[in-house]
């Protein structure tokens, strides 16, 4: 633990709550209405990832958006630490 | 011309036939002519919380079915002269519920100039709650300030968004209102609990109603009295300002602080 968590005030339980809402309401938002395949696309997906690069399933963020006028598929996979370069 | 509310949730036991039995009383204490139903075909429980369990001959089953006149099944409430329960089936049979019977029970309360319908639904998201929630022209979700009940709420957004007449025909959809309830200020206070402000940000939606948690509600369950009828009770005043605001008057929320404590009680806690 650094110096710095000593101050750092740990978030209250309602707000890391509110946090894991906000993500997962987008997400499934954002899958509703959308092509039935974006789950399969999502396991698939998870699949060839995991070939190169050890993460965890919630560092892989899929997302349908709008961008003008065109559908968007966003994805976006957080590395783990020590692959950073 | 009536207005059809379902007060619906997706979770379940979170508060929704607590909340219909008190926004059908507030409404008919104001002088509207309305009816409650319950559509938790198989779990009836509304005449319970209303207090008319003993005076349930015919249920809304019978209705679609043909056994008896709606005229029969409504059950008069013994404390508002405006006010009718029809209560829910107790069969298992869940194919009872058909889109064509409900329209047609629906059809026949309009007809006969009901102010407000009101459809408590079941939890879920099968068969009952899409009927309950199918012909609606306004929802209540009720929710309570915790995670799945928060999600879940969402995805009932979602169908009310989809799953509707009123979207299918793309004439504005459904008009949606949140209901906060068994909301403990003291908790949200120490960040234990969310707070409105989260879950409407999260939900990004209008607030109806934000109800206390209280030792009340499990009062007026007992007694069948449901409990907008206590007046000492800050739920009760919370469900009358929620009516208030269904009718379109503008006020500020209340209850959303716990009451003061004295100083001694601030310095030491408990
Ligand atoms: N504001 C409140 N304070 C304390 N207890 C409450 C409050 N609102 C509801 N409850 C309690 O929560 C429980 C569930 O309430 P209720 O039956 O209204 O939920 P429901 O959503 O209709 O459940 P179901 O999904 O099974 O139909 C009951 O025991 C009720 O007394
Ligand atoms: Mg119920």
């Amino acid at each position: 633990m650094g110096l710095l968590a000593l101050f750092r005030r740990t978030p209250s339980s309602a707000s890391v709550a509110k946090e894991r809402l906000r993500i997962i309401v987008a997400q499934e938002r954002s899958a509703r209405g959308g092509p039935d395949y974006l789950p399969l696309l999502r396991r698939e997906l998870l699949q060839v990832i995991h070939k190169y690069v050890n993460v965890d399933p919630e560092a892989v963020q899929i997302n349908l958006g709008q961008d003008e006028g065109h559908e968007v598929l966003e994805l976006s996979v957080a590395l783990p630490e020590k692959n950073r370069a | 011309m009536a207005e059809i509310i379902v007060v619906t949730s997706g979770k379940g036991g979170v508060g929704k036939t607590t909340t219909s039995a008190s926004v059908a009383c507030g409404l008919a204490r104001r002088g509207k002519r309305v009816v409650v139903i319950d559509f938790d075909i198989g779990l009836r429980n509304l005449d319970l919380i209303m207090g008319c369990e003993r005076r349930v001959v015919y249920d809304f089953v019978n209705v679609i079915q043909g056994d008896c006149t709606l005229r029969q099944a409504l059950i008069k409430d013994k404390r508002l002269e405006t006010l009718h329960v029809l209560a829910a089936s107790q069969t298992r049979d869940k194919d009872a519920l058909t889109a064509e019977g409900v329209k047609r029970v629906l059809d026949e309360l309009i007809a006969d100039g009901f102010d407000y319908i009101l459809c408590d639904s079941p939890a879920g998201i099968e068969k009952g709650a899409h009927l309950a929630m199918y012909y609606a022209d306004r929802a209540v979700v009720v929710v309570n300030p915790e995670v799945s009940s928060v999600r879940d709420s969402d995805r009932i957004l979602g169908l009310l968004a989809s799953k509707t007449q009123r979207a299918e025909q793309g004439n504005g959809g459904v008009k949606e209102h949140l209901l906060l309830t068994r909301y403990n200020p003291r908790r949200v206070a120490s960040g234990e609990m969310m707070s409105v402000d989260d879950v409407k940000e999260i939900l990004g939606l209008d607030v109806i109603g934000v109800v206390p948690e209280s030792p009340d509600v499990l009062a007026a369950s007992n007694a069948g009295v449901p409990v907008i009828f206590n007046d000492d009770s800050d739920a009760s005043r919370a469900y009358d300002d929620a009516v208030a605001r269904l009718l379109g008057e503008s006020l500020p929320l209340r209850f959303l602080e716990e009451p003061k404590r004295g100083f001694f009680a601030r310095i030491f806690g408990g």
